[in-house]
């Protein structure tokens, strides 16, 4: 705090502003000025949805707790790893639907769009004895096309991207039944790279404590490294203490969770990519000249054509990430259970991927929210089911305690919307 | 042979469905003039913004740049002759900070990522230069006042070092003060060459200010005056339509331009 009021000074005494002296006599009032947009930053913070992740922090930690009051199971190391693995193939396909929902659109398809690429993975790899990398890369392309083909009609027809990618769903998912024909299921190779994926451990312990002191060191070096640049040009920057603060939070939750995960079989490979992915895409849209029109384009598409950005290549490439990672997730999840069959990419998972989304704070209206998000969003998701199966609880309960939760991310997402445009009109 | 305008117009036409919202639209801003374009609401001044910004290219007529004939059909082909626009609506990303509107379609680069520090420290830089009260630049312009976007637009639309500038009420959302730093930064720009084509409603700024008024009726042209000698009476009753200007095409040397 003490630097922001250093720098509203600095920029004031700025030897090419040509009129120091006149403004000398205004330094109190910079200060108070200062002083009150700091607290009202923090303010807008919390109603601007910049500190969208606590709501589903807390929701996430009242789930935590409640059932591991119900059962003691629920936070043991073996529990815990599962749930780290677990979450990954929605999870991905949830940051997909980041990306969509960013533009203020829907992807419908990408549970269609899952099962395409593990049918097409398992049919090239076990019917036909392609090679397992090959079939791979082919099974995610696959995904990248279909996502490119969905957009570019999205762009050009401009037909709400969930029509487009509501044809999708049923287009696909009767490509898929086609592919698999008459197999019906194909069981994947046990220990073949897919199935890898999903249970390969780095048993040494180095592993997940190498990662948590990486993912650490990176959120300082990137913040120290920040401020100094900022100090350097005499901008307002984070206070040296804020910055330790903040690596110091993620430091304790990520050795925590390297302890938690080496107590059982180690740094699972699932959570490693899927913790890669995100964070790499979150570099992505928050500091590329890409992400930036992503957001750009869910501000508002007239806007941002005004800006002279080309809206149908973002739309295109939004729907087509959404459709790599629909095909990515749908590898882990064939990964998980080891076979490839009709119902492959059905059922809840196209509603659990939105819902983890919204959830984790991504906004329905566009323009607002991160990759983070799907992971908070499908933690607090597979929290409710794993929990649900440890104590026995019905489906059902399941259910309708995960619908409640959508229900209130949304609700909260709206009213953080309302209070940002009531705060304009002020 | 004077050098020629920086834009020129010749028989601009421009329609929406079988309404046509202009007709035969003629219009020169040379550089270092301000032209004021006055015209009752629906008068078609918009319209003819977004056709030489290429938001909503003309369908006939001929758009010169510096004499020679351009093809405006994108919002990047005007910024690439170095047009810049103020829209009326302001046409502002609102989840976006200041700094991402400033910058969007033109960010600075470093290391192939986005250098926000530097261009935090220009967006303050120009912001200085505009008004005394910088808004908060970190902050989405959703949660601005209108009068703070306002001054974001205009802050947008200086970036590029323009030729040539069109404001469309540029000044409707701001407060006394506030509107004297905007028109006192035309005269500015002006100084230094650019041409500025300023939309008001405001007759007394549009005679401090303006070197040229251009009316718009009912999307055709309803006389060109040179704001020093004319009337403020014979310009409203131009924008009223109580005198009938210019019935056609006119033949340049007439009005002087
Ligand atoms: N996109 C559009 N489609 C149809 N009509 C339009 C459109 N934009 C403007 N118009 C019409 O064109 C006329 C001129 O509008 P405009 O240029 O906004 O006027 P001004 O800016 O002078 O008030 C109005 O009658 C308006 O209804
Ligand atoms: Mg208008």
């Amino acid at each position: 705090m003490k630097g922001m009021r250093n720098m509203a000074d600095n920029t004031r005494a700025e030897p090419t502003a040509p009129h120091t002296k006149a403004r000398h006599p205004h330094r109190e009032r910079a200060i108070a000025h200062a002083v009150e947009s700091w607290v009202g930053v923090f303010r807008r913070k919390l109603s601007a949805g910049e500190l969208s992740w606590l709501p589903v922090v807390l929701v996430l930690a009242a789930v935590w707790i409640t059932f591991q009051a119900l059962n003691e199971n629920f936070l043991s190391p073996r529990n815990l790893s599962n749930l780290s693995v677990d979450i990954v193939g929605t999870g991905l396909i949830a940051v997909g639907i980041v990306f969509v929902l960013l533009l203020g659109e829907l992807d419908l398809s990408v549970g269609s769009i899952s099962g395409l690429a593990a049918a097409v993975f398992a049919v090239l790899n076990v019917n036909n004895g392609v090679p397992e990398w090959l079939a791979l890369i082919i099974a995610v392309f696959a995904g990248t096309v279909t996502g490119a083909v969905q957009g570019f009609s999205f762009a050009k027809t401009r037909v709400p991207a969930f029509v487009v990618t509501l044809a999708g769903l049923l287009t696909w998912n009767g490509l898929m039944l086609y592919i698999l024909g008459t197999s019906g299921t194909v069981n994947l190779d046990e220990n073949g790279l897919v199935a890898k994926l999903t249970s390969h451990y780095f048993t040494n312990d180095a592993a997940a404590y190498g990662l948590a002191t990486v993912g650490a060191g990176m959120v300082f070096l990137v913040s120290y490294q920040n401020r100094r640049r900022r100090r350097a040009v005499g901008m307002p920057h984070r206070s040296l203490g804020g910055i330790a603060v903040r690596a110091g939070g993620v430091a304790v939750i990520a050795f925590a969770a390297a302890y938690l995960l080496n107590r059982f079989q180690g740094l699972p490979l699932a959570l490693l990519i899927f913790l890669v992915v995100v964070a790499g895409l979150d570099i992505a849209l928050r500091h590329t000249h890409y992400g930036r029109q992503v957001y750009a384009l869910g501000g508002g598409v007239e806007a941002a054509r005004r800006a002279s950005l080309s809206v149908t290549r973002v739309q295109t490439a939004v729907l087509a990430v959404s459709g790599t990672m629909a095909a990515v997730g749908g590898l882990f999840l064939a990964s998980r259970i080891t076979s490839v069959s009709t119902g492959s990419g059905s059922g809840v998972l196209l509603l659990n991927a939105i819902a983890a989304a919204v959830i984790g704070g991504t906004s329905l209206f566009g323009g607002r929210g991160t990759t983070w998000s799907a992971v908070l969003g499908i933690l607090v998701i597979q929290s409710i089911a794993s929990g649900m199966a440890i104590t026995d609880t019905p489906v059902a309960v399941q259910f309708i305690i995960t619908g409640g939760v959508l229900f209130a991310a949304v609700v909260i997402d709206s009213l953080s919307r309302h209070s940002q445009e009531a705060h304009g009109r002020a | 042979m004077p050098a020629p305008p920086l834009l020129a117009l010749h028989g601009v036409c421009k329609r929406f469905g079988v309404v046509e919202v202009l007709s035969d639209i003629e219009l020169k801003i040379h550089a270092g003039q301000v032209v004021a374009l006055l015209g009752d609401n629906g008068a078609g001044k918009s319209t003819l913004v977004k056709a030489i910004s290429g938001v909503a290219p003309a369908d006939k007529g001929v758009i010169k740049w510096e004499g020679r004939p351009v093809h405006i059909k994108r919002p990047h082909d005007a910024r690439d002759l170095g047009i810049a626009t103020v829209y009326q609506d302001l046409a502002l990303c609102g989840n976006l900070d200041v700094v991402g509107n400033l910058f969007l379609g033109r960010e600075i680069r470093r290391f192939g990522f986005l250098d926000e520090v530097e261009m935090e420290r220009r967006t303050r830089h120009l912001l200085e230069r505009l008004t005394r009260g910088i808004p908060d630049l970190r902050a989405p312009v959703v949660s601005l006042s209108s009068g703070q976007r306002q001054t974001v637009a205009i802050a947008r639309s200086l970036l590029g070092d323009p030729r040539v500038l069109l404001l469309d009420e540029p000044t409707a959302a701001l407060g006394f003060e506030q509107t004297t730093e905007v028109l006192d930064l035309v005269d500015h720009l002006r100084d230094r060459g650019v041409g500025v084509l300023l939309i008001s409603h405001n007759m007394g700024d549009v005679k401090a200010l303006a070197d040229r008024a251009a009316v718009l009726r009912l999307g055709r042209n309803n006389g060109f005056f040179d704001v020093n000698t004319a009337s403020q009476e014979q310009i409203i009753s131009a924008v009223t339509g109580a005198t009938e200007n210019v019935p056609r095409r006119m033949a340049p040397q007439e009005t002087g331009w």
